[in-house]
């Protein structure tokens, strides 16, 4: 028979095709940055890969870096600063009582096809993006919008109600329910950005969910860059927009986002000279990068926390005096210091400090002895009579750390057995989500740079509070009265009454500050580091410098 | 032969619909939705989801109707990724998948089966003992160890191949087709051995040698024939198990592939992603376990027999 006579044939056979597969064309590749510094294409690491690319559907960093690129707001910001400065609006007017914003459009903003970028353009995608039917995760932003909320939960099915108003082509009007500080701020979020009628209309309705309009070839833009390609779980790739109305400051040719969902595949990436920027680094390499090249190793403070929700309802966890006892055993710098070893910031307040101008007082410290005696008077001397709690974490293996930390030390300071429980993200999310849960591991990222994206969640029965807290007064002062305060300064000293009033009741406990570090090639330049890990790409630019992927080697 | 076909494709039907059914409710019960998050959604907006993806309907209704679409051999749209459908991501990661573990696979049996005869040709000897041990060690080693093993060495030590990607760069197919390719090498290799040792001590060999025939051929041509029956038993499901099994190489290396789908989608609950790929990959393994048991029959003169008698 064939098969038999001829084996040794087919062994030999098979082994050259392999070699040759394999092997064609094998080293003396370019490396991914020299190749980038030469042509002007920047390789940015973007984490997991993107959903979609439909502003109103998406919900994630990794969609934002890209959308970014692609789309441009009312505003952009400043990196710097984080204050606003004007992106398809060339200036505002903001009336006395602050509630109404005027936009005027600059005339030479266009479509990546050549159309105008119009008043009605904006009025038309902000419709879109509250069609319940189109499910916008993200349609929460538009809240501060006179009848937006209304709108969205159908209670009103006229849009001309809701507070958006075409002027002219070219000016735009908005109203607010309140005075709504932090409204411009919004305006940068992709949720907010616009999109074209006319290619959403050709590929579908408009309430429609995935739709072809987002494939490279269909995409219409207003952004510094163009979608040319987009491989799933490979690539998306921009290039620089001919008709951006700023084109003439973009300096890149064009960005390659690549998807880097496994952190330590991306450090091995960066090390051989695959990327110029990296999302994250693994927690272990921290360490070498810092000692060896600390040039390379990115890192500043965050606009995040870390911190430990508990459940309320639970009797023995009803007391404040137990909550307040279980956070001022918590060591959060020997934490920081210690266990995550990333820079963090140990945290004492909810909010972190220095939020645009914000810093709350501490409402905690680390103390022992206070915390021993404030579980005695709650009626558990030496954690005796004690309930064993249960500690929830999302499975990873930095919770999993913090939390024996922790565990550690409520045994030592206070005498109570923790146990610790972890799940899968989704049974997680559904646990603490129905309340099923005793101590729970948490992180927020704000959406936008005010204290308010930290504190309005912790209203009653708010959908992220969670922990069954409840103050009245707290109440009043997030959603009636802050709102309402004329300045910046009023305003944040209601808030600071408010984060004092949670912090003494102590639902939750801060544990750190996020800190963002990310790995960056030298020739990339440009780049402003702040607390949003905020990206103005068309300030960046690739620098033929005599680094090579050697000097990103260790 | 034809009846012996037919009647296993028929056993499948009843296998692929338990499969089916068992993954559906599966998916359901486990804690957690597609559209969970840790930032609350407004209510409307979870409700019109739902409502989108027909999750509103009563559990049979939603049944009935994801078998009716499969038997149309649509598989639905993602819940993940919005734009995409279940086919079209299946479409889109199954010849990045397939061409590694063919790779991975040739890899496998150029390795294997080399070692494997090397060794046993001297049994109890080093010629043995060597690559024996290599191939235990082989066994042993999962391969989220040899995979970063082999980029520390290959790829950042001494630069000669690049360390993730799939057709980007070249050589970057070079690692992940060794990766995947090692453990069945290995597994290979100690099958064929056996395989070997035992045929080699079979009556018709020896006359072979009686007949003067030099011990090349004898290897080659008398003994490789049985020898290898249960290698080839073996590369059907091997084939199908690379193909599934792909998900570590394909996460070390950043590979598109369809393995990373499969794992992800149980993480994100994208429902019709994890029906999608369970039974596509069920679907796999019965047609290569089918095809390896007629390659056995078709090479196996015994079993060719039996098959004729009835049995």
């Amino acid at each position: 028979m064939f098969w038999t006579k001829n084996c040794s044939l087919i062994l030999l056979i098979t082994t050259l095709l392999l070699t040759t597969l394999l092997l064609s064309g094998c080293s003396g590749g370019e490396s991914n940055v020299t190749t980038g510094n030469r042509e002007g294409i920047l390789h940015w690491g973007n984490g997991t890969d993107p959903q979609e690319l439909d502003p109103h559907i998406v919900t994630g960093v990794p969609e934002h870096h890209i959308l970014t690129a692609l789309l441009e707001g009312l505003v952009l910001k400043d990196p710097a600063t984080l204050e606003p400065i004007p992106g398809v609006a060339e200036s505002w007017v903001i009336s006395d009582d602050g509630k109404t914003y005027t936009f005027q459009l600059r005339h030479n903003a266009q479509w990546s096809n050549g159309d105008p970028v119009t008043a009605h353009d904006f009025a038309w995608s902000w419709w879109r993006a509250l069609q319940p039917a189109l499910g916008n995760q993200y349609a929460y932003m538009f809240f501060p919008v006179k009848n937006a909320e209304a709108y969205l939960k159908q209670e009103i099915d006229d849009f001309s109600q809701v507070g958006v108003k075409v002027l002219d082509d070219y000016t735009l009007q908005v109203e607010l329910t309140h005075p709504t500080p932090y409204f411009l701020q919004l305006l940068d979020h992709y949720s907010m950005f616009p999109i074209h009628r006319a290619t959403i209309e050709k590929f579908g309705a408009p309430d429609e969910r995935g739709s072809l309009w987002t494939r490279p070839g269909n995409f219409v833009g207003n952004g510094p860059f163009l979608l040319t390609e987009w491989q799933l779980f490979k690539k998306v790739e921009v290039t620089k927009n001919p008709y951006y109305w700023d084109a003439a400051s973009v300096k890149l040719n064009g960005i390659r986002f690549h998807p880097t969902e496994n952190v330590t595949t991306e450090e091995r990436m960066f090390r051989s000279g695959q990327l110029h920027h990296t999302a994250s680094i693994p927690i272990n390499k921290i360490a070498t990068y810092q000692k060896n090249k600390p040039g390379l190793l990115h890192s500043h403070a965050y606009l995040g926390n870390y911190f430990y929700r508990i459940n309320t309802k639970l009797p023995h966890l009803s007391d404040k005096r137990v909550r307040r006892a279980l956070a001022m055993s918590i060591n959060s710098k020997q934490i920081v210091e210690q266990v995550t070893k990333g820079g963090e910031v140990p945290a004492y307040t909810f909010t972190p400090p220095d939020t645009l101008g914000y810093t709350a007082d501490a409402g905690f410290s680390f103390n022992p002895e206070k915390a021993r005696q404030l579980l005695a008077e709650a009626g558990y001397p030496n954690g005796e009579g004690f309930p064993v709690t249960e500690l929830l974490y999302n499975t990873s293996e930095g919770h999993r750390k913090i939390a024996v930390a922790i565990q550690q030390m409520w045994n030592q300071y206070l005498g109570v057995n923790i146990t610790l429980n972890n799940q899968d993200w989704k049974v997680y999310l559904n646990s603490v989500d129905s309340g099923d849960y005793t101590i729970a591991r948490a992180g927020w990222i704000g959406d936008y740079v005010d204290p308010n994206t930290f504190l309005d969640m912790w209203i009653t029965d708010g959908g992220n509070n969670r922990t069954g807290w409840s103050n009245p007064r707290y109440d009043e002062l997030i959603l009636k009265l802050a709102p309402k305060a004329g300045d910046r300064e009023t305003r944040y000293k209601l808030m600071r009454e408010a984060e004092a009033l949670l912090l003494e009741d102590m639902p939750v406990i801060p544990i750190y500050i996020y800190n963002s570090k990310s790995l960056v090639h030298p020739s990339l330049k440009g780049l402003e580091p702040n607390i949003l890990d905020y990206t103005l790409y068309k300030k960046l630019s690739l620098e033929q410098a005599p680094t090579n992927s050697e000097e990103a080697s260790h | 032969m034809f009846r012996f076909i037919l009647s296993r494709l028929l056993q499948a039907i009843p296998v692929l619909l338990i499969v089916i059914t068992a993954t559906f409710f599966l998916v359901r019960a486990a804690p957690g939705g597609p559209f969970s998050a840790e930032k609350a959604v407004p209510p409307e907006v979870i409700k019109a989801l739902e409502a989108q993806y027909h999750l509103d309907q009563p559990m049979w209704q939603q049944y009935v109707g994801y078998l009716n679409d499969l038997a149309h051999g649509d598989f639905g749209p993602s819940f993940r990724y919005p734009g995409r459908t279940v086919n079209e991501l299946i479409a889109g990661g199954l010849p990045i998948t397939a061409e590694l573990a063919l790779y991975a696979m040739l890899v496998a049996i150029i390795i294997g089966v080399c070692a494997g005869v090397f060794a046993a040709l001297k049994p109890n000897t080093p010629q043995d003992y060597i690559p024996m041990s290599a191939a235990m060690l082989g066994i042993c080693m999962p391969s989220f160890l040899m995979g970063p093993l082999l980029v520390l060495i290959f790829g950042i030590g001494l630069e000669w191949v690049p360390v993730s990607g799939w057709g980007d760069l070249p050589g970057d197919k070079i690692l992940p087709s060794i990766t995947l390719g090692a453990g069945y090498a290995a597994f290979l290799a100690r099958l064929s051995r056996g395989g070997m040792l035992e045929v080699m001590s079979q009556d018709y060999i020896r006359t072979a040698r009686a007949k003067g025939l030099p011990e090349r051929v004898v290897v080659l041509k008398h003994g490789l024939r049985g020898g290898l029956i249960p290698v080839i038993a073996f590369l059907g499901p091997a084939f199908a198990g690379l193909l599934s099994g792909s998900f570590v190489v394909e996460t070390i290396f950043q590979i598109p592939g369809l393995g990373r789908f499969y794992v992800q989608a149980a993480f994100n609950r994208d429902y019709t992603m994890i029906l999608g790929t369970t039974v596509f990959f069920a679907t796999l393994i019965v047609l290569f376990n089918l095809l390896s048991d007629i390659v056995a029959v078709w090479i196996n003169p015994k079993l060719r027999h039996q098959l004729r008698e009835g049995h």
